[in-house]
């Protein structure tokens, strides 16, 4: 168990760097200039210009603006936007309101896609079943922004429950009606997987085992089957997390929430490489320790599984 | 019994993450109810700045609604008539149209307690000028003499300070030109010129926290990237008194979001209002919604460095391409009337006095199906055989770009006379205009800096000027402009510009499409709403139940 962890953890080294190296890469293949972009339409001295770029060390080679970057991130410091606000601020300042949103979005999916899809698993073929599968079918077919644009005028503009946009982007209260919005994707797969994991292991031997063995019912299905069905879900939720703390762009500006989507979009538009770089930094890190717990919860869901 | 226990059991398991999200939320969200607001303050949308709030370093709208609010420069600009008129100044005068002596009123403070002097002035326009503080408004003290010593073309500066500017005592100080400018006081109302506190130059960073100013309000609290809030200023002593109890800036960054909140009452006053609700606007808002024409003209501009556009011929095909192109219907249909059909090359806000003409442009900019083929005809046909015309395509352009083509397409007869060119990104679209690589016509727009005829024909219009695109050079318009620059009496200066002015609507460097409105609307709560010659609302006037 130790040994597949520092396994997994060396293993992240190269894969952040290969991750960082190409978003690097990338934003600086962007066409256009983001230093001539802060002045529209008007006319700039070329000398100016050229020493806002030197100020950035934008008018070094590319490979050599990486290796300074690489550099000062390892010491901490994650440069300056052309705003000349230090990246760590912005992102300090991003990511606890994405992780407030994202884990209630992540609860919210957990809660009520597995709750919906084991009773839909254990009444197969019955109405619940049936309705359970119209109802994600809707949810994944209905793109995010229309659903947005519906919870607001439903919610917000006719019922007044809650004002339409997010006042206070670090108040949980406010932020659970973008969390729904977010979430209903997720929970229509979760609900579905958790489902047909259901149907599959609830004819499995062990079951027929353990029924015959005189367990009690609430026991055969928390131990045995929901354990063991949860290993497909786990998988998914695991990756999805990542995706839910990347920020969502759609819902976040729906909602003025502002977290890591609404600064990447407003980093992307300006072409602004130090900020977008050091949101993927984060993002990336983010991504391989959720994909690490998850592949630790295999061996806690499932004996058979063993890391050596 | 089972089921029971499930319900249970999922009972918990929700009531316990409902209890450690909430346990999160109070630990750090510092007990922030949104909705409601204290009696009189109005909130409205706002968007992140670009640049630190500096004031020579300000150069789009957001910074500069907050850099106006906070700041009173020497001359402030009348939000109906354009008009300038002396804030701060007591007087600025001239015997030669290029020497100028500036006389402040007395008395004035900075909201941090420091007096307003001549060397507040001074002292900020020699930092905004230096180009090793990269501000990007340095341009703007271009014609103070010694500007060029501060701010080279190449290389580091010669001086840390401008030549042309000398302080008398403590409430006047002097100016010196680099060349005559009759309507040079008129432009210092612009955010560029506003003055500076010493604790600008001691503690940079601080200032850049929460900046200081002499204006109408000052800056309570600010989180960056989110929300600002500004209260009246104790220490003000201008005639601008707010007429609330402070406005609170809220940043939007998609403007149906902002729109949501304005029909919800959460916002009072938006006008960065999305496109999509243009239309059902009126009803929506009950008629609180404002849509007046702004200081910005959109253009067509030609490459004239390019040989087949710089012939007497291309002229002629110049002003068929503007008599074949449909404005009235174009502006109603793809911009809900939120443009208004250009008749010259200035703008409405100016007045009449100010220099605006309408129907400058005469019968070219008007549609004319038969004439705008015969005279394309006469000019050899349209260069290369097809007109491209280049537009950024991650901005709001494609829809317009290609009623204008499908207008000339008509008038031709040809389906394929005309067909938009998209580049992928703005800074990309200007890097190729600017690097002089255009071959067709291409998307143009002026904003202007300061409500002066001036500012829409010498930056655009002059040979070799900062932003003439089209490369236009025309010996007697640029005599014209120098001309009225050198008249005294504003008048004159203004019949002389637009002499210069009546040679573009024949040389048509660009082809006036429309000058863009500025739209706001606001809530129930709120009334005196109005928007200044620049689109910014007046903040100072509005009042909230």
């Amino acid at each position: 168990m130790g040994r597949f962890v520092i396994r997994r953890l060396l293993q992240m080294i190269p894969v952040f760097l290969g991750t960082t190296f190409l978003i690097f890469f990338m934003v600086h293949m962007l066409p256009g200039d983001p230093v001539r972009a802060m002045w529209g339409d008007k006319a700039v001295d070329p000398a100016q210009l050229a020493s806002i770029r030197h100020n950035l060390g934008l008018d070094k080679p590319w490979y050599e603006q990486y290796l300074t970057y690489m550099g000062h991130l390892f010491q901490g410091d994650f440069g300056t936007t052309m705003g000349n606000r230090k990246v760590l601020d912005v992102i300090t300042e991003a990511l606890p309101v994405t992780v407030r949103l994202a884990l209630l979005a992540f609860v919210f999916e957990i809660v009520l896609g597995v709750t919906i899809g084991l009773f839909a698993g254990l009444r197969r073929g019955k109405s619940f079943d049936k309705g359970t599968l119209i109802l994600t079918l809707l949810l994944i077919s209905i793109p995010v922004p229309v659903l947005g644009f519906i919870f607001q005028t439903v919610f917000a503009t006719q019922l007044r429950w809650v004002t339409p946009t997010v006042q206070d982007s670090m108040n949980i209260g406010q932020l659970v009606l973008p969390a729904l919005v977010l979430g209903s994707l997720s929970l229509a797969y979760v609900a579905r997987l958790t489902r047909t994991s259901i149907v599959e292991n609830i004819r499995a031997d062990y079951i027929r085992t353990a029924v015959a063995k005189g367990l009690p019912r609430r026991k055969v299905i928390g131990t045995h089957l929901l354990r063991n069905s949860m290993i497909p879900v786990v998988t998914f939720l695991g990756t999805d997390l990542g995706a839910l703390m990347g920020g969502a762009i759609v819902t976040e500006g729906i909602f003025n929430v502002k977290g890591v989507g609404n600064a990447l979009y407003h980093a992307i538009n300006l072409n602004e490489g130090a900020t977008i770089s050091g949101f993927v930094v984060v993002l990336v890190l983010v991504y391989l320790a959720a994909s690490l717990i998850v592949d630790l919860l295999y061996a806690v869901l499932d004996p058979r599984i063993r890391y050596a | 019994m089972s089921a029971v226990a499930r319900v249970r059991w999922a009972v918990i398991v929700a009531t316990s993450v409902a209890l450690v999200a909430t346990g999160c939320s109070s630990t750090s969200s510092g007990g922030g109810g949104g909705g409601g607001n204290a009696n009189g303050i109005v909130t409205a949308w706002w968007g992140d700045p670009a640049n630190p709030l500096e004031p020579a370093n300000t150069n789009e709208v957001n910074g500069g609604a907050v850099l106006d609010m906070i700041y009173t420069g020497l001359v402030a600009y009348d939000p109906k008539t354009s008009k300038a008129g002396n804030a701060m100044a007591e007087s600025i005068t001239s015997s030669d149209q290029q020497n100028w002596t500036v006389k402040i009123k007395p008395g004035w403070k900075f909201s941090d307690g420091t007096p307003v002097t001549a060397a507040s002035f001074v002292d900020a326009w020699n930092y905004g000028a230096l180009s090793t503080n990269k501000q990007v408004g340095s341009s703007f003290f271009q014609y103070i003499q010694g500007y060029k010593d501060v701010a080279p073309t190449s290389g580091s500066p010669a001086a840390q300070t401008m030549s042309g500017l000398k302080v008398v005592d403590d409430t006047s100080f002097t100016v010196a030109l680099s060349q005559k400018f009759s309507t040079w006081p008129q432009t210092l109302g612009y955010a560029a010129y506003y003055p500076l506190p010493k604790s600008f130059f001691t503690d940079h960073a601080a200032f850049l926290d929460k900046p200081v100013g002499n204006g109408p309000y000052t800056i309570a609290a600010w989180t960056k990237s989110q929300k600002m809030q500004l209260r009246p200023n104790p220490d003000y002593s201008g005639s601008n008194k707010p007429k609330n109890a402070g406005i609170d800036l809220k940043v939007y960054t998609d403007t149906n979001a902002a729109y949501a909140d304005l029909q919800a009452g959460n916002l009072d006053v938006d006008n960065g209002l999305p496109n999509s609700a243009l239309k059902t606007i009126q009803s929506d808002l009950s008629g609180r919604f404002l849509n007046q024409p702004a200081g910005i003209i959109q253009t067509i501009s030609f490459p004239l460095y390019q040989s087949d556009w710089s012939t007497g011929n291309a002229k002629l095909v110049r002003q068929g391409i503007s008599m074949a192109i449909d404005r009235a219907t174009i502006t109603k249909v793809v911009f809900n009337n939120t443009r208004t059909p250009a008749t010259d090359f200035t703008s409405p806000v100016l007045g009449d006095s100010g220099g605006y003409k309408e129907g400058l442009c005469g019968d070219t900019c008007k549609l004319n199906a038969a004439k705008a083929k015969q005279l394309i005809q006469q000019g050899g046909g349209i260069p290369g055989g097809q007109l491209t015309i280049s537009y950024n395509a991650d901005g709001p352009h494609k829809e317009w770009v290609d009623a204008v083509c499908n207008s000339i397409n008509n008038a031709m007869g040809d389906t394929k006379a005309c067909v938009g060119r998209p580049v992928g990104t703005f800074a990309d679209f200007r890097n190729q205009v600017h690097g002089k690589q255009m071959t067709g016509g291409f998307r143009t727009g002026w904003q202007m800096d300061y409500p002066l005829i001036q500012n829409f024909l010498q930056p655009v219009y002059v040979t070799g000027a900062s932003s003439n695109d089209s490369g236009y050079s025309n010996k007697a318009f640029d005599a014209k402009v120098s001309q009225a620059n050198g008249e005294a009496d504003a008048a004159k200066a203004v019949a002389d510009y637009q002499d210069a002015e009546k040679m573009l609507a024949t040389d048509l460097p660009a082809i006036p499409l429309w000058y863009q409105n500025g739209t706001v609307g606001w809530s129930s709560r709120a009334s005196s709403v109005m928007l200044n010659p620049f689109s910014v609302p007046v903040y100072t006037e509005i009042t909230v139940k």
